[in-house]
């Protein structure tokens, strides 16, 4: 078998800094590594397989017959992160998760960024994901993105940089939670050698974040969920359980004078609180998409009397954009006056012409993606794509060069995974979750989503991505 | 709790009670067609279809009463949806609707007996064996229902969970009884006789019971009186809606006055009932009246809890 692990070449790795030399934060994992069988480790995996099939962590594949079920392939070489990089990257996410909230308040009230000309006013106000009802609505604590999925990667240089932020619904959560009840059951010797910073009380900080996050004592909290076929319905699901709330459906709510009720075995009950995984688009059918089947009748109205919390709130998605994306290291200086800790990666929005013409010269080298997309979908990566494909391509972005951005293709950092001859470098990315309630916090970890096919730089999971337990060391440990 | 979460519990209850109630039937069939009665053996092997009242689809497909057609169309046929694999089926996707207010051995009992059910269907009824596979069935029921008792708050979800369970098991103890006193009614052989009333036992889990309870030969009116009135016989008539006599009180609101007074109206009914007036009107009679009113109180809890508006 294959033990004797290296960094691609011209790439960074997680685990090897030179070919068979393990990083300090790994030298432990290497250690019992050496020493293990793949008979073991194939033994293991069939475990995991069982184990997730029978609880049911699966997702659900769009576009496959309703109600097909998978699982995500785990991978048990965990990605650890050794304790000063977690510092700096928990101290960059918490800043840029504040200055987002505190754009989205601004430009849904005085919008002084727009005057001051630091981000252009029609990319806001023109934004399909800008919601003129939300202007002038006041939030308790003025939070909107109450729970944040930032992704992260790390390039060649060894530097993380943002790739994206999700603000509207992020899912991965579970898998974070879960990947580590199963690494722990499966492999309970690792946790005696490392000092990994627990995540497991995740959903007590989102409960706690939930309920503070209105001005009633003892508020009634739900969770909204598409129902039984959205992909993440497993995680709606768990994190409902975990936090002790009722998970309903759209049409288990109803709204009567500007008041949200469940409708319950023992009739009507107020509902103060929505966590909401149902995108604003089918909220509510009155305001919004009136074919919607999943949404409540009525609730933006309930929503902007005040009388129900929407977490996240309505029309966060204009700061995730991938068009508004490049301002947000802006935004941290215009709103914190603070220098960003976290990179963004350099970004030409193809609505400039000179950012197009640029693009167009050099789609072999980019990685272009639509403004709108999500999953992977709709994105083309240059270097790995035929010239028919960018031919194809081409055509599409200049029919609609506002549609798009393009960024460098980054080489993504490598981590070990087991394959059947032993192990093997494939990419990560990285997504920690920050909660904002009346302060901002996160647990030490994230989901670390890997391409589980040689040399592929995509990681989601509906394009057959993988996921790794994510390691936090605690100081002191490596 | 939330009426839909109530109506998926009771649901996913109802059906998985079905399929066992279908397994302890099918078993009995088979058993019987295995003994050589000529001129008998038919009725037997159609009493199921008797029972559920799928005789007309099933001789659509089929065309004659034939055993292993039987087996095959209640155990594992998708076009069946009475079928035990369609049971299952359903229950799991009640489950699944509701995981997050089930524990999570309850869910997990339900989807591997589903994950398992789909490996079983690949190979056929055949490559298991019949008795192997009722077996399967019933074991998987137990499960699931020590799985809800030992691990389950008592709360409403609960409740639902176990008001599911005897609605479905009093419907089905009054069918089987109804339909088998029907085929046995005016034969008087009694070798025959004794194996068939041994099969009906057998067939709601009371065989050992009667030989506890009563010590003297078999004879319909005993059976009778054990199934629809005896309170330690448990798929006895009287268990189940006592069972659901001390559940539906117990059910938070105001809501459903209407059931919580059906059920306490049938209980006394089997309280203080006697088998003598029974078969005064007419065995046949008085188990259709029984089914019309457990069947009136299925649909009160219905709209009093389970529908959204």
């Amino acid at each position: 078998m294959i033990k004797a692990g290296s960094p691609p070449p011209g790439g960074y790795d997680e685990m090897f800094s030179a070919p068979g030399a393990a990083q300090p934060h790994y030298a432990a994992y290497w250690r019992w590594l050496e020493g293990v069988s793949m008979d073991t480790v194939e033994r293991k995996r069939k475990e995991a397989d069982l184990l997730f099939h029978r609880v049911g962590i699966t997702f659900n594949v769009y576009g496959a017959e309703e109600g097909t079920e998978r699982l995500i392939p785990f991978d048990s070489v965990p990605r650890i992160i050794p304790a000063s990089e977690w510092t700096l990257l928990e101290r960059g996410l918490l800043q840029r998760v504040r200055a987002m909230n505190l754009f989205l308040h601004d430009i849904y009230h005085e919008q002084e960024i727009l005057r001051a000309g630091r981000v252009p006013a029609d990319q806001v106000l023109a934004n399909a994901h800008y919601q003129p009802c939300m202007q002038g609505i006041d939030l308790p604590n003025e939070v909107y993105a109450h729970i944040a999925g930032v992704d992260l990667i790390r390039n060649s240089d060894g530097d993380y940089y943002v790739l994206e932020d999700n603000l509207r619904t992020p899912s991965g959560v579970s898998y974070m939670i879960e990947n580590r009840r199963m690494m722990m059951r499966l492999y309970p010797e690792l946790f005696a050698r490392h000092r990994v910073a627990p995540v497991d009380h995740y959903p007590a900080l989102l409960h706690e974040m939930l309920e503070q996050s209105c001005h009633v004592t003892h508020p009634c909290v739900v969770l909204l969920t598409p129902g039984r076929y959205n992909s993440a319905y497993f995680e709606h699901a768990f994190l409902a359980r975990q936090m002790g709330i009722e998970l309903v459906e759209g049409a288990d709510l109803f709204t009567r004078n500007g008041i949200v009720y469940m409708r319950t075995t023992a009739g009507p009950q107020q509902v103060d609180v929505i966590y909401r995984r149902i995108d604003d688009d089918f909220l509510d059918p009155l305001a919004f998409n009136p074919d919607s089947m999943l949404g409540v009748p009525g609730l933006l109205s309930a929503y902007r009397e005040g009388n129900v919390v929407l977490a996240n709130a309505m029309g966060t998605g204009v700061a995730d954009d991938k068009s508004i994306y490049p301002y947000v290291p802006d935004m941290i200086r215009f709103y914190l006056d603070e220098e960003p800790i976290l990179k963004n990666v350099p970004t030409w929005l193809c609505r400039n012409p000179d950012d197009l013409n640029h693009v167009l010269a050099n789609l072999d080298e980019l990685v272009v993606k639509e403004v709108h997309g999500a999953g992977g979908y709709g994105m083309l990566i240059g270097p790995a794509s035929t010239r028919e494909q960018i031919a194809r391509f081409r055509e599409q972005l200049l029919a609609a060069p506002e549609n798009y951005i393009a960024q460098p293709t980054l080489s993504l950092s490598t981590c070990p995974v087991f394959v059947e001859q032993g192990i093997a470098p494939r990419h990560v990315d990285l997504r920690p979750f920050v909660l904002s309630g009346r302060e901002v916090r996160l647990v030490p970890g994230g989901l670390t989503r890997v391409a589980m096919k040689e040399g592929s730089l995509v990681v989601n999971s509906s394009q057959g991505g993988g996921t790794k337990d994510t390691w936090v060391l605690e100081d002191g440990a490596c | 709790m939330l009426s839909r979460t109530a109506s998926e519990l009771y649901w996913m209850s109802r059906h998985l009670e079905r399929a066992e109630n279908m397994a302890r039937m099918l078993d009995v069939a088979w058993n019987l067609s295995l003994i050589p009665f000529a001129a008998t053996v038919e009725d037997e092997v159609a009493a199921p279809l008797k029972i559920t009242g799928t005789l007309d689809r099933y001789i659509a497909r089929y065309d004659t009463v034939q055993i292993n057609n039987v087996m095959h169309f209640f155990s594992l046929d998708e076009e069946n949806p009475g079928s035990i694999y369609n049971c299952i089926r359903s229950a799991r996707e009640n489950a699944h609707a509701v995981r997050g207010r089930i524990t999570s051995e309850v869910w997990e009992s339900i989807n591997a007996t589903w994950i398992e059910l789909q490996n079983i269907r690949r190979y056929g009824l055949i490559a298991m064996g019949a008795s192997a596979f009722m077996d399967w069935v019933k074991e998987r029921s137990h499960l699931f229902r020590g799985a809800a008792y030992g691990t389950m708050i008592r709360n409403d979800a609960f409740r639902f969970i176990r008001i599911g369970t005897f609605i479905e098991r009093a419907d089905n103890t009054a069918r089987i009884l109804d339909v088998k006193h029907q085929i046995h009614a005016g034969q008087g052989n009694s070798a025959v006789d004794y194996y068939r009333w041994n099969a009906l036992l057998r067939s709601v889990g009371a065989y050992e019971a009667y030989r506890e309870l009563y010590t003297d030969r078999v004879t319909a009116e005993q059976i009778a009186e054990m199934l629809i009135f005896r309170a330690e016989v448990p798929r006895s008539l009287r268990s189940c809606v006592e069972m659901l006599a001390e559940l539906l009180p117990a059910v938070e609101g105001e809501a459903g006055l209407d059931a919580k007074r059906l059920v306490a109206v049938q209980f006394s009914r089997l309280q203080y009932g006697d088998i003598h007036h029974v078969f005064d009107i007419g065995l046949h009679e008085y188990l259709t009246d029984f089914l019309r009113r457990i069947n009136e109180l299925a649909d009160t809890i219905q709209s009093a809890y389970l529908e959204l508006v």
